[in-house]
């Protein structure tokens, strides 16, 4: 499971069809063993006999096309659709006393526990999460009491297994109450890690988690690995914005003329490109040193560094005539931008609440706001100055 | 968490310690250690770390907490506004702040 996941899968379009397509994204050109992938969205290498009927195993080792799966997935593509058949599966050579362990029908959550689990003997139940991870999922409910008891009846688990025990990682909780579950189905819901490569250890330990494996922390690898989908996803604002502002560039005292659009609109252009990059990569690098607890606070720093470096670069470059106009309003307008673009990371960390972003934001957005209408003034001043 | 804190005084979380029993599921599935149990019976240690996730609401056999559970994400919230909604977590790939 990804616990960085709150955007780097959290968040199915809601109206996404409930269709569980068997479909993986994976290349197609691998005729027999495609063939099985293709049935329930992974490979599966062979079945383990139950007394209710033979069940798909998987394999513990990730092939190339999971792995390219996953950095599609970390990049937006397919990834709303990246998704793994619903209902039990085996790894290694269960029994009836080996341990069930829960989780979501978005692939990278089913690969990341398969993988980690080499040399266990385990039943894995997938929920219909609609291709989300199981923190988001549990957080909209997919992943949730109703879903895990049907799935545990449909699986007709009880005459596949002797114990009456489920483990469903920790990050389900929002959605799953423990206590309604044994009620309906006689199963004791048992919480799992947080981390899936931390199973092995808590099965080993007796189902028992450390307190390290029940927190989240959202380090420098879990910040980054957000960072490629966030690019995709404002990108198109963004372009769309550039473009704007080249049209716009052309508007002069002496009227419309197209030379301006390369000479003022492309830097203005690039100067916006570089604050989404700055902002998108650069925020979630820095998060834990950036001055500030709101990341609308934290986000503005990026953009003051760089007013900063264009004031510094337009001394060195033109130091007789700099253009303090159009200046003065990249220093309003970078920031704001810088701001918003870390105000949007809040979905993606792993530690903000909707009260305090909500808090935050009443604060931010009539600054944000104020600053953009101040400082698209100011930049269209200076066309005609 | 890796020193990372966010706001302060501001998450709805709230515990009836009149209705607890001890029995440590919130303890066991926060993912931020707010909740300690002491002589058996559960305590907030750490409000301010609190993400409102739910989590421990929704598990409290007794019913002895009370969050307002959501997901602190500001596109989210926009989008809510926006559309007249409440605030879902539904950034898919199709949804930037250009629609």
């Amino acid at each position: 499971m990804d616990t960085n996941a709150k955007t780097a899968a959290c968040c199915g379009k809601s109206d996404v069809s409930a269709k569980t397509t068997s479909q993986s994204p994976a290349c197609d050109c691998h005729g027999e063993v495609d063939s099985r992938r293709h049935e329930r969205g992974v490979e599966t290498t062979g079945s383990v006999e139950t007394p209710v009927a033979p069940v798909p195993r998987v394999g513990t080792v990730l092939g190339w096309a999971d792995r390219l799966g996953t950095v599609k997935a970390r990049w937006g593509i397919g990834r709303m659709d990246y998704r793994v058949e619903p209902g039990l599966y085996a790894v290694g050579g269960p029994t009836a006393d080996s341990p069930v362990l829960v989780s979501a029908n978005y692939k990278m959550s089913f690969d990341r526990l398969r993988s980690a689990l080499p040399g266990v003997d385990a039943w894995i139940l997938v929920l219909d999460t609609k291709g989300i991870n199981v923190w988001c999922a549990a957080g909209k409910g997919t992943f949730g009491t109703d879903e895990l008891v049907h799935r545990i009846e449909a699986a007709r688990l009880p005459e596949i297994v002797s114990h009456r025990t489920v483990i469903v990682p920790q990050l389900g909780a929002p959605g799953v109450a423990a206590h309604e579950v044994r009620k309906r189905t006689g199963f004791r819901v048992v919480y799992g890690p947080v981390r899936a490569g931390d199973v092995p250890a808590f099965l080993q330990a007796g189902m028992k988690a450390t307190p390290e494996m029940r927190r989240v922390e959202f380090p420098l690898r879990d910040r980054l690995a957000v960072v490629p989908v966030e690019l995709v996803m404002g990108a198109k604002c963004v372009l769309l914005t550039m473009a704007a502002l080249l049209v716009l560039s052309g508007l002069g005292p002496d009227g419309y003329a197209a030379s301006r659009i390369l000479a003022r609109g492309l830097p203005s252009a690039a100067l916006l490109l570089g604050a989404f990059v700055a902002g998108t990569v650069f925020g979630p690098l820095l998060l834990p040193w950036l001055p500030g607890r709101a990341l609308s606070a934290k986000g503005t720093w990026i953009g003051l560094a760089m007013v900063a470096g264009l004031g510094a670069y337009m001394l060195t470059e033109s130091p007789a005539t700099p253009d303090w106009l159009a200046w003065s309003a990249w220093a309003i307008l970078l920031p704001a931008t810088t701001s918003f673009i870390l105000m949007n990371f809040t979905g993606a960390t792993t530690y903000t609440s909707l009260s305090g972003v909500r808090r935050e934001m009443r604060v931010a957005v009539p600054i944000q706001a104020i600053a953009a209408v101040a400082g698209v003034l100011l930049w269209i001043v200076a066309r005609f100055v | 968490m890796t020193g990372i804190r966010y706001l302060s005084n501001v998450v709805t979380l709230r515990l009836d310690e009149t209705k607890c029993t001890g029995c440590g599921m919130c303890e066991m599935v926060c993912p931020h250690a707010v909740f300690r149990i002491e002589q058996h019976q559960a305590r907030i240690a750490d409000r301010d770390a609190c993400m409102e996730c739910g989590a421990c609401a929704r598990n409290c056999p007794a019913e002895a907490i009370s969050v307002d559970a959501g997901v602190g994400c500001a596109v989210a919230i926009i989008k809510g506004a926006l559309t007249g909604t409440s605030p879902d977590c539904a950034c898919g790939g199709k949804s930037s702040c250009c629609g």
